[in-house]
């Protein structure tokens, strides 16, 4: 250890302005490190205003070339930040630029402290740990891998879509998997869109129909992604395509089949329970694809093995009872998922009496109801399918900005609750109370469409509605829905009697959002979106490579928004592809074959699927194609055979000793 | 006749397991005899460290150190033999990592001593305990103070190689004494100074004939309450086998009787804590998502400290547990 040569260290303490200088002593802490970190190898320390400014960088560039340095420190912001920026810096002054560390005196030191004298020691422990570190690191060459110009597009509603156009249009292929028979999503089953109330259907559909005809787009409708493997550049994907029992070749989607089946049953999906469905069904008129899709659940051939009717008036022999479902191969470069939301259950908000009261209705039945090709060609009328209802009430936040469901802000319900109004108003003329927390209507022509609706005469509670009932305390409340409520703006406790009442659901992650997270190796925050890699500034890429994120898959989000990520992940995808080749992070983990004795404890730890286990030699194996870097296996391999480039024992034991001021010279008294 | 080169071993704490294991080589104890001077052996043979203080520095060639260091007799007789041994080997568990006295280290010495005093099997009612200095007319006798933390011996002098083992078995303890002889008949070279000898650069598993599959753990299991399986892997079976983290040269003799390995051999190569790589190998291999599930299988681990420090505590990144780094800023020497 002894007669190990000295590395030339540089240490650049940055000042961020005065994020970090207004709480850091940086001109102490880069003299500091100077006297006190020499004996580690620091020949310099310098410290400036804004280190990732091009003057900045120069600093160090200058420094690398002059001075010989073989090692950079810069003591700033997040690696997360700009790594990147200085790694860069180092490659042009012919540095490799794994031999660079940032140590992070902003958000781990400036940010979190406000004691000067404190904080300003904390840095040091930092920045010793960082020289230390750095002293470990060995330089490292990226991985290049070849880019696969086709892209999966997993969830075929208005984000996917659009996505899905975008990348078909630029020249490349996709394949666009939809779980449901048709693609068109959430949007399909809206009648009219806020704040402009345009018909839904009028203009998704001819975007649908582009996909489906599109000669750069394979539609894989009732079909699941069930399993993924490879990286970014060469995803293999087994996409399962339930079987439709209808021969896709020889369908003309006549629909002749859908009315000949004599099975009714409740669309509980589609219709949100309000209306029926054949056992042959197209989820609406003008699904894309057009073929039906076979419930065999329902179907009274396969109950009772009789009926066939669907099969005798098909004009193209088109229904196959022996068809099965089938799995489909795909190689893809780049997946993006726009997986969409669940609706929050209103069930679950007993006190709203949704599913006990009949007059109660959500937000979806809403939209049904209100839909020229809904159950009731848009007439609003009561449970009872003829009444018209005279008072309607309108809840906001439905187990959304609630303590006891989902903490967050479903974003869309207060233009929906207005739009709601908007349409009961102009349809039936009834009295339509809306009962908010605070009224949200950013974005462009929102508030005005809340200045139309306020215009029109709805009227406006501002107060959490306690409790839905049916228990009238008076005459005038008899035969109605009550609702209980505090207007906090006279400060009184109302109760508003009504026919209707509408929920307002709030949007939630899909059910098995987390199962389809680590099927794409992607995280969930708490609340079960998919993380983004960065909320601001990255907010379609996840912290897999190769691996986007579109629509209210990552949280809840408006139609133009979910279009615009749709969009911004397709042009990260042509990104990729059009470069050909991508270059992929050299921190890999790596197992010494000599140290490993075949335990198998790191066999089903990886979480992309790259240890393998050689039969012949007893040992596992990593393929660095497809490690990510995670240190999962590093941290679990108990004989200490693999290590993680980057992460070796050596560089995190040196940084835990410069954190303690171990190695530091003994100072004088 | 040319002089033998010489040759000492010492116990510090200990429990003469280590020098059993060296008788037990059988003949070739006699090599020992041809080829080495044994100067000093306090468990073979007479000596006073007098002689030893009284050897020139350098002048014996090998000593083989086993036993912690627990008290400061055990201190300046490893300090003694360090100066005095041109190849010092930290031979045995004690000697590498602490074994079972480092063990110890959970408590304060105080604590210790109470408890070798003062427990109900002990019959004290006079409430006597050891003083370690005592006026008789003769003058002052002593006996040695215990230090507040069990160290190894590479804790206080520096070590030439390692031979691990509770105790090391004795087919290594024979192929480092042939090594040796050859060396000294110039037809073999040292290894690099810090090199473990006298055993494997890999696992017991390397060494373990079961059956290994990809792993996953429902339920730790004691080898009493259960049918074996013969031929799968005891850490399949729920039993917590050390075998994967333990450094190999024992031929996995545990395993393959039927028990698990407890780790004698301490950790494998470049491990820097023994016990908590074990820990996190068996927690990424646990059969359960919820964190109640996850309690129920850990209570399963009757012993914790027992299960993944039992030879290591002592060498381990922590080396001692709370009560005991307490006692050595607080430590003074008992007076009369």
């Amino acid at each position: 250890m002894s007669e190990k040569k000295l590395e030339r260290v540089g240490v650049y303490v940055c000042h961020c302005g005065t994020n970090i200088a207004g709480t850091v002593d940086v001109v102490s802490l880069a003299k500091w490190a100077e006297e006190k970190l020499k004996h580690l190898g620091v020949v310099v320390a310098r410290e400036y205003k804004f280190m990732c400014s091009s003057l900045g960088q120069e600093l160090i560039e200058k420094d690398i070339k002059e001075l010989g340095l073989t090692r950079v420190v810069v003591a700033a912001c997040s690696p997360h930040l700009h790594e990147k920026t200085f790694r860069t810096a180092a490659k042009n002054a012919g540095l490799n630029p794994y031999l660079v560390e940032l140590a992070s005196i902003r958000e781990q030191v400036s940010w979190v402290h406000t004691d000067k004298a404190v904080a300003t020691e904390k840095a040091k422990a930092v920045v010793a740990g960082a020289v230390s570190r750095v002293i470990e690191n060995k330089a490292l060459e990226e991985i290049k891998v070849p880019i696969n110009p086709n892209t999966l597009i997993v969830g075929g509603g208005i984000a996917g879509i659009q996505a899905a156009l975008e990348i078909a249009n630029a020249g490349f292929h996709v394949y666009l998997v939809e779980r449901e028979p048709s693609i068109g999503g959430h949007m399909a089953q809206f009648d009219k869109t806020f704040p402009t109330l345009d018909c839904a259907a009028c203009i998704l559909t001819p975007r649908m129909v582009e996909a489906g005809t599109h000669p750069n787009i394979t539609l894989l409708t009732w079909s699941e992604v069930v399993n993924v493997s490879g990286y970014v550049g060469s995803f293999h994907v087994t996409v399962k395509k339930k079987a439709r029992f209808v021969n896709e070749e020889l369908c003309t989607g006549c629909a002749i089949c859908q009315e000949k089946c004599p099975k009714k049953v409740i669309d509980d999906v589609f219709e949100a329970g309000l209306g029926y469905r054949k056992a042959i069904y197209t989820p609406f008129a003008q699904a894309v694809p057009k073929f039906p899709v076979l419930d065999k659940e329902n179907c009274t051939y396969f109950i009772k093995g009789t009926c066939k009717a669907c099969e005798k008036f098909c004009p193209t022999q088109a229904i196959d009872f022996n068809q099965q479902d089938q799995y489909v191969d795909l190689d893809v470069g780049n997946i993006i998922l726009a997986t969409g939301y669940d609706l929050f259950d209103a069930r679950r908000v007993s006190n709203y009496g949704y599913g006990r009261l009949p007059n109660v209705f959500t937000n979806l039945e809403f939209e049904r109801l209100s839909n020229a090709a809904g159950p009731t060609s848009g007439n609003i009328v009561l449970r009872d399918g003829k009444t018209t209802p005279k008072s309607v009430g309108i809840i906001h936040c439905v187990g959304s900005r609630d303590k006891n469901f989902n903490n967050y802000c479903s974003v869309i319900c207060c233009m929906q609750g207005l739009k709601f109004a908007h349409l009961v108003h102009e349809r039936t003329g009834a009295t339509v109370y809306n009962f908010y927390i605070d009224m949200r209507t950013a974005y462009k022509a929102y508030d005005e469409f809340y200045q139309r609706v306020l215009e029109e005469g709805t009227l406006f509670v501002r107060g959490k509605v306690a409790e839905v009932t049916d228990a009238a305390r008076y005459e005038h409340e008899k035969g109605k829905l009550i609702i209980q409520v505090e207007d906090t703006l006279i400060g009184k406790q109302r109760r508003i009697p009504v026919d209707m009442v509408i929920l307002s659901s709030g949007l939630q992650p899909r059910h098995d959002a987390k199962a389809v997270g680590k099927q794409f190796g992607i995280s969930c925050s708490t609340d079960g979106w998919f993380t983004e890699k960065h909320p601001k500034l990255d907010p379609v890429a996840t912290m897999t490579e190769g691996i986007y994120i579109a629509g209210c898959a990552q949280g809840p989000k408006d139609i133009p928004s979910s279009v615009a990520q749709g969009a911004a992940a397709s042009a990260r995808v042509l990104d990729k592809i059009l470069q050909k080749e991508v270059a992929l992070e050299p921190i890999k983990a790596s197992i010494d074959h000599d140290k490993c004795s075949g335990c198998r404890i790191c066999n089903g730890l990886c979480p992309f699927n790259a240890i393998a286990f050689i039969e012949d030699d007893q040992v596992s194996d990593i393929n660095p194609a497809l490690c990510q870097g995670c240190g999962t296996c590093v941290a679990a391999c108990p004989a200490g055979a693999i290590s993680g480039t980057g992460f070796s024992d050596e560089q995190i034991m040196a940084q835990i000793d410069g954190l303690l001021f171990r190695n530091l010279l003994p100072v004088e008294a | 006749m040319t002089a033998k080169p010489k040759f000492a071993m010492y116990w510090a704490a200990s429990c003469g397991g280590c020098e059993i294991a060296v008788l037990n080589i059988h003949e070739k104890i006699l090599d020992v005899d041809a080829n080495f001077d044994v100067v000093f052996w306090p468990v073979a043979m007479d000596a006073k460290y007098k002689d030893v203080e009284a050897m020139e520095d350098g002048s014996i060639l090998l000593t083989l150190f086993n036993g912690g260091i627990r008290n400061d007799e055990n201190e300046h007789i490893a300090k003694l033999l360090r100066k005095k041994s041109k190849i010092l080997v930290a031979f045995g568990s004690c000697a590498n990592e602490g074994c079972i006295p480092g063990l110890a280290n959970l408590s304060d010495s105080r604590e210790i001593v109470h408890t070798a005093f003062n427990t109900i099997s002990t019959d004290n009612p006079n409430q006597i305990y050891p003083r370690t200095a005592f006026d008789v007319p003769e003058g002052e006798i002593h006996i040695p103070n215990i230090l507040p933390v069990l160290k190894t011996l590479d804790q206080v002098v520096d070590v030439d190689y390692y031979m691990p083992g509770c105790p090391p078995e004795s087919h290594q303890i024979a192929a480092v004494i042939d090594l040796v002889v050859q060396v000294l008949q110039g037809k073999a070279e040292l290894p690099p100074k810090g090199t473990v000898i006298g055993a494997g650069n890999s696992t017991v598993c390397d060494e373990c004939k079961r059956t290994r599959n990809v792993k996953v753990i429902k339920s730790f299991e004691r080898i009493y309450n259960m049918q074996i399986d013969p031929a799968l892997c005891l850490l399949e079976q729920g039993i917590p086998c050390n075998g994967p983290a333990t450094r190999s040269g024992c031929n996995a003799r545990c395993p393959a009787a039927g028990a698990q390995c407890i780790g004698c051999y301490g950790p494998a190569e470049g491990v820097l804590d023994y016990g908590a790589r074990l820990i996190s190998a068996f927690a990424s291999v646990l059969d359960a998502k919820e964190p109640e599930e996850i309690d129920h299988i850990l209570d399963g681990l009757v012993d914790p400290t027992g299960q993944f420090y039992r030879f290591n505590l002592a060498g381990s990144l922590l080396k001692a547990g709370v009560p005991a780094w307490k006692a050595e800023s607080t430590h003074e020497k008992e007076k009369v």
